[in-house]
């Protein structure tokens, strides 16, 4: 390796770490799980407005019907998963922690809607116009399936006075343990090459990159090979580092440009899909399926079957276990994601949504934080700050409640990767005083 | 298993391996050459001199936290024990139990508990008691037993070459006859000459710092920018005159150059946070060194160069804030 003469890889120069990948389900194939006897389905899964509930209690829906419809510029439709009785409609605790509404649906059969295309046919000829794209990615509920959940269909409306040179397809999947967007990429490559060229016609662009960290070796080679058909399209091998799934981290390591503070990658135009929402968008415009399966990873260092499954969205998280080998005795804490960003949750019925890209099951040894020591000032959490910011100071300002110093540091360009924490030798919650001190700063700003 | 016994806490859910009792003990691990080699030259008393640091600061620490400050001390973090350990590598091993004390409580009480404990200080507190301990008793703490060929204590006292080299220019004399009677370069690099007794073996030291590397406690930019300044500068005023300055490796490898650099400067608390303030600390202290050492009254002046940049640091960390991301948002059109 030492003498190997290669082109370097690239990957962003501003801070980052390299925690371990912990990648156990790597060469699970995606499964398709038993149907569940009820799922709950909650509206709000998305950054924006939640959608409208259109069906009352008792009613018969099938497969891939509007539950709910989108309300705003910003939101989402919300489709039934399964087909079924409409039960309850109620405010249910989902993975954020909080309670929204829900309905829940007692499964009966499959009965999909017929306009769907349940065949695994590949449809590459796409005959449709940038509105007639961006009609149908909205009518089928597609948002963001990296993490934001941000509506698929107000990122593709590019703004008048902007232009998308480069579209970036993100298969970077920088969190440990996740492998759902491999997956992904090694099972349905074909499809995402033409959801590619789908988003590339929808926003004009002339040039896209698919963007793979150099850990999965077997997706850089069978979408390489696959490119050469594709001239528009790149294949692009990074350098592994965290957090680089980032959008803006991933701009800088593939244009080399920054993303200005407060605004979108549009402004250095340019835009980023994930792998799956490229999926999600292959099956909303050329098979008419809307967002209501996606890939999860089911995994934890104890966990039987480290899994992948093709998951019915309303699952609840309990179900899915089972069908990784059930709950290990030692689990101490469940991570919807991953470890670095993911959140804990606080109930096995929780259910899966269009943003859950992995259920983690962390033993009860490694759940507990360590004894908290004095900073020593060694700058560990600036030297890896990947936003350039200045961690141990923000959590000062954020103790002294000094909202406006904070806001004329940036604190609101902290994106919560958490590389602070993780890097810091005092064991110090930094995030956690950045999020308090985020708080401060915005309740100031609503005033 | 029951639900209600889920953990639920903000993310991240992982660490990183390296905390900071594990970077202290790393540090402790990395002294640990250079501690054996001061017991083979200069036998128990060695040890003695670290006991009695160590010990002292470890109390001193503990009385001051649980009665003047009124909280309890944590001895643990393993801090305490390295200032002890780097006090008495900067003292002569035959320095009087009692002034070890009086260095451990300025250390500990003035450089380090009066700011408010570990992560506070601006000072490195090992330094402020030695140099307290330099200005107090200026005889003892230059007094160093002379150790002959095969590294064993003499019964003699004397000088270290540094001070022999300033008398000597002083009076007159020429550089080049004065360094005649130094040990060879070799035998300074291995040790074998007079000086405090954590300073003694470059080769000692050398194995710490690629420890402390290796295990990522420390980064290259500190000691390796000091080195680097302090061997341009003493170079460049020994090629102009060698008759009136010193070369510049017997720079590197007398008084507490390595020490310094490795050891002393490297403290995360005391110097910059970025790896450009680092730089900018280290060269400030290489320049600061070579001006003590080629145009001072002082023969040595390691430790008020760290000193003197300890007190720079917050002024380097605001002039090398790293850049945010975005600052170069402009380039696209």
């Amino acid at each position: 390796m030492l003498f190997e003469l290669q082109k370097r890889l690239k990957t962003f120069h501003k801070g980052g770490i390299h925690p371990p990948d912990n990648k156990l389900s790597a060469t699970a194939r995606i499964e398709e799980i038993p149907l569940p006897r009820s799922v709950t389905i909650p509206i709000y899964q998305h950054i924006g407005t939640p959608p409208r509930v259109i069906v009352e209690r008792g009613d018969t829906v099938r497969v891939g019907q509007v539950l709910a419809i989108h309300e705003g510029l910003v939101s989402a439709n919300i489709h039934s998963s399964v087909s079924g009785k409409v039960g309850k409609i109620d405010r249910v605790l989902d993975s954020s922690g909080y309670k929204h509404i829900a309905i829940n649906i007692r499964v009966k059969e499959d009965d999909w809607l017929e306009e769907i295309d349940r065949s695994e046919d590949l449809i590459d000829d796409i005959p449709y116009s940038s509105k007639e794209i961006i009609q149908k990615v909205m009518e089928a509920g597609v948002v963001g399936q990296g993490g934001a959940a941000f509506p698929s269909h107000v990122k593709l409306s590019i703004p008048e006075n902007r232009t998308v040179d480069t579209l970036i397809i993100n298969g970077v999947e920088c969190e440990p343990y996740l492998t759902a967007d491999h997956r992904i990429m090694l099972e349905r490559p074909y499809e995402i090459f033409v959801g590619t060229q789908i988003l590339m016609k929808a926003t004009g662009a002339t040039k896209a990159i698919i963007a793979i960290e150099n850990n999965k070796q077997d997706a850089i080679q069978l979408l390489s090979s696959i490119a050469d058909d594709y001239p528009n399209i790149d294949i692009e091998a990074l350098q592994v580092q965290y957090p680089q799934g980032g959008e803006r981290q991933l701009i800088e390591a593939l244009l080399d440009r920054e993303v200005p503070s407060g605004g979108l990658p549009i402004d250095v135009g340019t835009i980023v899909h994930n792998v799956g929402t490229t999926y999600s968008v292959y099956q909303a415009v050329q098979k008419n399926q809307p967002l209501i399966q996606r890939v999860v990873t089911v995994t934890g260092p104890s966990v039987s079957k480290p899994s992948n499954f093709m998951v019915r969205i309303g699952t609840s998280v309990a179900d899915l276990i089972a069908a990784a080998g059930g709950v290990p005795e030692d689990t101490g804490k469940i991570i919807n994601g991953g470890p670095m960003m993911g959140k804990a949750i606080q109930d096995l019925k929780v259910p899966i949504t269009k943003a859950t890209s992995g259920i983690l099951l962390i033993p009860e040894k490694e759940t507990w934080r360590s004894e908290e020591y004095n900073c020593v000032r060694c700058g560990k959490c600036i030297e890896v700050c990947p936003m350039g910011l200045e961690p141990m100071q923000l959590v000062l300002l954020a103790k002294g409640k000094a909202a406006d110093k904070a806001e004329a540091e940036h604190i609101l360009d902290c994106m919560e990767c958490g590389s602070c924490s993780f890097v810091c030798p005092s064991n110090r919650p930094i995030l956690d005083y950045i999020r308090y001190g985020k708080g401060q700063v915005k309740k100031e700003q609503i005033k | 298993m029951s639900v209600s016994l889920l953990t639920v806490s903000p993310s991240p859910h992982v660490h990183e391996e390296l905390t900071i009792p594990q970077v202290m003990r790393g540090v402790i691990y990395a002294m640990l050459p250079a501690l054996m080699f001061s017991i083979y030259v200069f036998g128990w008393d060695a040890l003695y001199v670290n006991l009695i640091a160590i010990l002292s600061c470890l109390l001193f620490e503990r009385l001051i936290s649980e009665h003047l400050l009124g909280r309890p001390a944590t001895l643990m973090d393993g801090s305490a024990i390295i200032t002890g350990m780097l006090l008495a590598f900067n003292l002569p091993a035959s320095l009087p139990w009692y002034i070890v004390i009086i260095g451990s409580a300025v250390a500990i009480g003035i450089g380090k508990m009066s700011f408010g404990g570990l992560g506070n200080n601006p000072f490195n507190p090992a330094l402020v008691g030695r140099v307290f301990l330099l200005i107090s008793f200026p005889v003892e703490m230059t007094t160093w037993p002379l150790t002959d060929a095969f590294g064993q204590v003499d019964a003699t006292s004397g000088a270290t070459i540094l001070g022999i080299l300033k008398d000597g220019l002083r009076t007159g004399e020429s550089a080049t006859v004065l360094l005649e009677q130094a040990p060879a370069y070799l035998d300074l690099f291995l040790g074998l000459h007079a000086g405090s007794l954590g300073e003694m073996s470059g080769l000692a030291l050398v194995l710490g710092l690629a420890y402390m590397l290796y295990r990522k406690i420390i980064t290259w930019h500190v000691p390796l920018s000091m080195i680097v300044s302090i061997f341009v500068l003493t170079g460049i005023f020994w090629l102009a005159d060698p008759q009136r300055f010193a070369d510049p490796i017997f720079h590197l490898l007398t008084g507490g150059v390595l020490l310094g650099a490795i050891f002393m400067a490297t403290d995360y608390v005391t110097s910059p946070f970025t790896q450009r303030g680092m730089v900018i600390f280290g060269v400030g202290i290489g320049v600061i060194t070579s001006l003590i050492r080629l145009f001072g009254s002082y023969p040595e002046g390691v430790s008020f160069a760290i000193l003197i940049m300890n007190a720079f640091v917050p002024l380097i960390n605001k002039y090398t804030k790293p850049k945010l991301y975005g600052a170069k948002a402009q380039n696209h059109e």
